[in-house]
């Protein structure tokens, strides 16, 4: 079965990002740059998949600017067999809404055919947990969300799910789209070996503009502004000069 | 104006507060209509009737909604949304899986985790784990969004509200509900207790996280955890705190062995009291805490749990 991975290029998740004085958005200028992370557990994952001898063929994916290359290539080293870039412009600042992102992948799927797609389940920059979502409904196809553990076994996709309360599994009818959770699975570490060998496995480019996809954006930002910043208290010496605070100077027990 | 606010409920149960928050986030834009969905979920129905701010609920009392599966509850989504230009839900793990699929049906983009709604078109809600907040104008004929509830106060009781049945469209088939393993617990909400008392990888086991939860039962607080807390499985996933988990506001948040990592401050930062217990006394956390205990937790807590 061939597995489709969306990757998606973020800021890295130990950069904490400035918004620019103007309010225009945010300071993505010699910030360093890294595969999302539930994308690193979506990959691993279909890498494990292929390892079970059930995976035949993981094509990753990415949408955005020429810098895209290099997350592919991460994904190539991970165990991505080829890699597909949709090149959608040259500003590092202009972002593709999820609602563009899934039309954009519905062609490709269109195209390759896969099974199953694996995304993650959220972009940790604009943390809007929605194009799996859009994807699989644009596709009419079954979504496994916030998946905890994922198991193909007679032509269907068992995944528990991370949901309020604990854990829900569902049975989805293939293809189908499962987006990952944190507990998936713990990504490998890259060798250089693989990363050397990742040089040569096939990277396509393709145009935005040859796909056909209407992206004109549904929202604006209109603006973008620091959030209110916290100050630093005391440090307290004793527990009960902490309960003494509590109560008598917070008034919160 | 005419809002529809997605209610949950489980097993028959609605989830109140959650819904009387939303209602209360939704109110600029006027009265709303209530969907309740679910198995057997008339109760359910009545119970948001009670509320106010609403001025009808309607009932989708099916099979097919008994688990939250996405896609017959966003078809069903799709089937109303004709009749309104805001459709709306507190953003919980339930409607983060329907909305997006909804609003991709209605070709609509969704608005994930909206903090304020500014006017009918404009919303204002947190990226990069809350570093910025964004102010977004949306085009579409129907926004859809999810609220972030812990910032808003619930509405009171009000009605009671008509509860009409409607009609389901036929289940996509596409998915099945295979078992869930949930625990319900007697704890308060996370996302609306008042005290939340928090535990990290510093508590060193599931044993030791007992020391968590003994001090949360004493004061009556809900339990939270870090990444790092529920990977090692010292606690359930449910109890994350952070940007890609719960996002709280409690009038006291504290936080024990956590350090305080960008992704953790998302969930907790907005908090009236934060209070840090961490033996290491540069941990980031102290930066946004109002009382700062450095110390050994396996010495503090058992001393704070007693004298409380
Ligand atoms: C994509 C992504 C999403 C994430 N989402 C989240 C999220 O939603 N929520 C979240 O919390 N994290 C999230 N993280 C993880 C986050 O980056 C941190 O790794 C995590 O918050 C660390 O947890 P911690 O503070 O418990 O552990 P650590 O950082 O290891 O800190 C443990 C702390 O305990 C203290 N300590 C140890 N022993 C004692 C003792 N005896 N007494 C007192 N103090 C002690 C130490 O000094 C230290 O400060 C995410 C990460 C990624 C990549
Ligand atoms: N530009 C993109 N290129 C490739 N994949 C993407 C892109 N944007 C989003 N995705 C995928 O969709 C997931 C969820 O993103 P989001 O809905 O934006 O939070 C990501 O984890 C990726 O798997």
């Amino acid at each position: 079965m061939k597995i489709l991975v969306p990757v998606k290029r973020v800021v890295d998740y130990n950069v904490r990002v400035r918004v620019r004085p103007d309010g225009s958005g945010v300071d993505l200028n010699h910030v360093k740059m890294s595969m999302n992370p539930f994308d690193e557990i979506a990959l691993e994952e279909a890498v494990r998949l292929r390892e079970k001898g059930i995976a035949t063929e993981i094509v990753a994916v990415s949408i955005g600017v020429p810098q895209a290359k290099d997350t592919l290539r991460t994904a190539l080293a991970m165990g991505a067999d080829r890699a597909i870039l949709v090149k959608s412009g040259d500003d590092v600042s202009q972002d593709l809404e999820p609602l563009s992102v899934a039309r954009i992948l519905a062609k490709v799927v269109a195209t390759e055919k896969p099974e199953l797609v694996i995304a993650g389940k959220q972009a940790i920059d604009n943390d809007m947990n929605a194009t799996g979502q859009m994807l699989a409904a644009l596709l009419g196809w079954g979504q496994g969300t916030f998946a905890s553990a994922v198991r193909i076994d007679e032509g269907s996709a068992l995944v528990t799910r991370e949901i309020d309360g604990g854990l829900q599994t569902i049975r989805l009818k293939l293809p189908a789209v499962v987006t990952t959770d944190l507990r998936l699975n713990e990504p490998r570490y890259v060798a250089l070996p693989a990363i050397m060998k990742a040089k040569k496995k096939p990277l396509e480019e393709l145009a935005l503009a040859d796909l056909g996809v209407d992206t004109r954006p549904h929202l604006t930002v209109v603006s973008a502004t620091e959030p209110r910043q916290r100050q630093a208290g005391v440090k307290i010496q004793s527990v009960d000069e902490l309960l003494s605070k509590l109560k008598n100077e917070a008034g919160v027990i | 104006m005419s809002v529809l606010v997605l209610a949950e409920a489980h097993d028959g149960h609605l989830l109140t507060d959650l819904l009387a928050r939303t209602l209360s986030a939704v109110a600029p834009l006027g009265d709303a209509d209530v969907l309740v969905t679910g198995g057997n979920s008339a109760g359910a129905a009545e119970e948001a009737a009670k509320l106010a701010g609403v001025s009808k609920v309607l009932l989708a009392d099916d099979p097919s909604f008994a688990h939250g599966l996405a896609e017959p509850l966003a078809a069903l989504i799709r089937s109303l949304a004709g009749d309104y230009t805001h459709i709306a839900a507190g953003a919980t793990a339930f409607s983060r899986n329907a909305l997006p699929r909804a609003a991709m049906l209605l070709e609509a983009m969704v608005l994930s985790d909206v903090t304020a709604i500014k006017d009918a078109e404009t919303f204002e809600r947190p990226v990069y784990a809350g570093n910025a907040i964004q102010t977004v104008r949306s085009a579409d004929p129907i926004k859809i969004f999810t609220v972030r509830t812990a910032g808003f106060s619930p509405v009171g009781a009000g009605g009671p509200a008509p509860v009409t049945s409607i009609s389901v469209p036929p289940d996509p088939g596409l998915s099945e509900w295979v078992e869930d393993r949930t625990i319900t617990s007697e704890r308060p909400d996370l996302t609306s207790a008042k005290i939340v008392v928090s535990g990290g990888r510093g508590l060193g086991s599931a044993e030791n996280f007992h020391q968590i939860t003994a001090l949360a039962d004493k004061l009556d607080a809900a339990v939270g955890a870090s990444r790092a807390a529920v990977d090692a499985g010292y606690a359930p996933n449910d109890w994350q705190v952070g940007q890609t988990g719960k996002i709280v506001a409690p009038d006291l948040y504290i936080a024990v062995g956590i350090s305080g990592a960008i992704q953790h401050l998302a969930g907790m930062k907005d908090s009236r009291i934060i209070v840090a217990i961490n033996k290491d006394e540069d941990a980031p956390i102290f930066q946004v805490a109002d009382y700062g205990l450095v110390g050994d937790l396996f010495r503090i807590l058992p001393e704070l749990t007693e004298k409380i």
